[in-house]
């Protein structure tokens, strides 16, 4: 016990704050209007898909629950039903295999149905691209509103694309980027 | 030359970063030469098989069968017929080709003489006529179907199933396991795998020799310097590219780099999985201190790309050297400290002791590799059985337990962390100096075999090039292929909240054997 207590007030407190969210992510017009942001404020529930990543974005995900990126610490946590989530992160490119479970775990999910796509998979089918076993990127199977590229994208840029998925629209309240240039 | 006393003359290829021979056998000789090997407790490394009909008209198909001999990396091919490609089951000798043979059937439409030939990569999410590695086979997109698979059902009073995937409760890759247990107890598990198959195999013909690099480093994400210095490995071989001194020590120090992120990262899930969070807090913050400097110093945090085809991209200066010599002492110090409070705490050890064993024989019988084989008694360590430079001028010390359950496991990761931060040391300490990287020019038809001890077990890539000098045939070898059906034993007789900890201490890769 005591050399627990000790290894924890030797370590203090390494959490870093937390970055903005990203607008340049955001593929489609903010969907969640002032009252349901209101409502959820930060307090966001991910569930994570990986649809035929690498792992590597994976390595990334996990590193958010990490004492620097404290996820949780700002509100937003990992669920192990997609029925208990608001917002899908999904990786990979759509494995062929794994596109009947992306959709069913998307159809599982209560409205808003918030999705992310994450990695250059995700974003455009990166190196595996389209073939017999794979669909490419999220958006060809299901509805995608933020997009990380990155091979994997870091931690922070993780962040901040799913805070892009809950932040109030931009001004013009248009997206800033289309899916073919992330 | 001869092995094992085997009738067949091997051929030593030119090139090779480590001894690998290759010959052409029958069916009987193959037979005869896996009855040798299992015998002389040699490894099964790889089996695949390739599309050769294009060569001329009597030409076939042909399986590739790879074993680790003391020699050395030995590959044994044999040619199929061209309209009825069947070969003899080597499962019923070593159990780990199982899957490894149903791949390729599934992907060359191979067929086996007897034994399990239920499909394996194949979800009837492509034709069963659809044959993605046939070089004449054209590009396709099919509609998604529903699979029925044919699971082994454990019938009796009291049993049910509990069916667990694709998707998993957490931040993990997809896969589908069926339990059959009897109240707490798991009788049998059964894997159903090969949901993250995106055509791997099929995305390497006709890349060019150098584009290769990036895609093998992107076959398991947690391996992937591993993975690339073994296709980097395959690619030299084929060029005869001699790779500088410098680089090779500099590969060294990513691969090793990377054995100690994974590492810090499974000791502190293995903790989190016995409810002590606290080990999962400590661990992970080693592992962001570690990742960190991996992208100060060589910009990218878990190293892709960084090894290349004849050598590196990164380099090293005396500040960075010292960055890594006192990183290396700062994570010496914390995972003693955190070691010991993993040693003493009652509720860790009583989780982890006696959970999710394989016994030393077990492991040799089922061919479990790597880190979780070292865990099971067996003494196989390529960077100390069959080293590549600049492993054998380090001298690494080869971990290894015997109890074979979820602490052997995690002591044989604590022992490779303090040996590889040893490695580290030492590699810094006497970097030699020279260039980072020489030519790589492709020669048409050649085969080239790369072997690399990653974190996680021996990866293999064995490469070929066509008459263009692009690639013909790529495969890469991932070590989970062979440690999954171990874990599918280790479950046995353990209860159904043991296993997500039982799964953890093997922490294999779905992407990797899934291609």
């Amino acid at each position: 016990m005591f050399p627990i207590l000790r290894q924890i007030l030797r370590t203090g407190i390494v959490s870093e704050p937390a970055p903005d969210a990203d607008p340049a992510l955001v593929l489609v017009k903010q969907r969640l209007d002032t009252a349901m942001r209101e409502k959820l404020g930060r307090a966001l529930v991910i569930r994570h898909v990986d649809a035929g990543s690498c792992n590597g974005c994976e390595l990334e995900i996990h590193a958010l629950g990490n004492p620097y990126y404290n996820l949780e610490a700002i509100g937003i946590k990992f669920a192990a039903s997609p029925r208990h989530a608001d917002l899908l992160l999904v990786t990979g490119p759509v494995a062929k295999n794994m596109e009947v479970a992306l959709k069913r775990a998307y159809d599982a999910t209560p409205a808003p149905k918030l999705v992310v796509a994450v990695g250059d998979c995700g974003c455009t089918g990166g190196v595996f691209g389209e073939s017999y076993a794979s669909c490419g990127r999220v958006a060809n199977v299901i509805p995608v509103d933020v997009a990380i590229p990155g091979c994997p994208p870091t931690p922070l840029q993780l962040m901040q694309g799913i805070l892009a998925a809950i932040a109030p629209p931009a001004d013009d309240g248009a997206c800033a980027s289309s899916p073919a240039d992330c | 030359m001869p092995f094992l006393d085997l009738p067949i003359d091997f051929v030593a290829l030119p090139d090779h970063a480590s001894p690998t021979f290759t010959a052409r056998v029958d069916a009987t000789q193959l037979v005869a030469a896996c009855n040798a090997a299992r015998a002389a407790g040699r490894a099964l490394v790889s089996l695949w098989g390739s599309d050769e009909r294009d060569r001329d008209a009597s030409a076939g198909f042909e399986l590739h069968v790879a074993f680790d001999f003391e020699e050395g990396l030995v590959c044994l091919s044999l040619p199929l017929d061209r309209d009825a490609p069947t070969f003899p089951d080597l499962a019923a000798i070593y159990p780990n080709a199982n899957r490894l043979q149903r791949t390729a059937c599934d992907l060359l439409g191979l067929k086996l003489e007897s034994g399990d030939a239920r499909p394996w990569l194949r979800h009837a999410n492509w034709p069963a006529d659809y044959f993605p590695l046939r070089r004449d086979t054209p590009d396709r997109r099919f509609p998604t179907e529903n699979e029925e698979y044919a699971f082994v059902r454990v019938e009796g009073d009291g049993v049910h199933e509990i069916a667990v995937g694709p998707i998993h409760a957490g931040i993990i890759e997809p896969g589908h396991f069926r339990f059959s247990v009897m109240g707490e107890s798991v009788l049998r598990l059964e894997q159903r795998l090969g949901w993250k198959h995106k055509g791997v195999d099929r995305r390497f013909a006709g890349m060019g020799l150098a584009d290769g690099a990036r895609l093998a480093g992107r076959i398991s994400g947690d391996s992937t310097v591993a993975y690339a210095w073994a296709y980097c490995q395959a690619a030299e071989a084929i060029a005869g590219a001699e790779v500088p001194e410098r680089a090779r020590w500099l590969r060294a120090l990513l691969l090793e780099r990377e054995r100690v992120a994974n590492h810090l990262g499974d000791l502190g899930y293995l903790g989190n999985d016995v409810a002590l969070a606290f080990g999962l807090a400590q661990f992970m913050r080693l592992k962001e201190d570690w990742v960190r400097l991996n992208a100060t110093l060589f910009g990218h945090r878990f190293l892709m790309d960084r090894i290349v085809p004849g050598g590196v991209s990164v380099d090293l200066d005396a500040q960075g050297i010292n960055a890594l010599r006192q990183q290396c002492l700062a994570i010496d110090t914390e995972v003693r400290r955190l070691k010991s409070i993993y040693d003493e705490h009652a509720g860790l050890q009583d989780r982890f002791l006696t959970t999710g064993r394989i016994p030393p024989e077990l492991a040799l019988r089922l061919g479990v590799t790597g880190l979780a084989g070292r865990a099971s008694g067996q003494a196989r360590d390529l960077r100390s059985t069959h080293p590549c430079a600049p492993y054998a001028t380090l001298g690494p010390m080869l971990a290894l337990e015997h109890n074979g359950d979820v602490a052997a496991r995690s002591l044989v990761r604590f022992a490779e962390i303090n040996e590889s931060l040893r490695l580290i040391g030492r590699i810094v300490d006497d970097l030699p100096p020279g260039e980072l990287r020489s030519e790589v020019r492709s020669a048409p038809d050649k085969r080239g075999f790369g072997w690399v001890e990653g974190w996680r077990g021996d990866i293999l890539v064995a490469l070929e090039t066509g008459q263009d000098g692009k690639l013909r045939r790529g495969h890469c070898q991932d070590p989970s292929a062979h440690n999954w059906p171990a874990l599918e034993h280790a479950v046995i007789d353990n209860i159904v909240p043991d296993f997500p900890l039982i799964n953890k201490s093997f922490n294999l890769s779905y992407s990797g054997p899934d291609l």
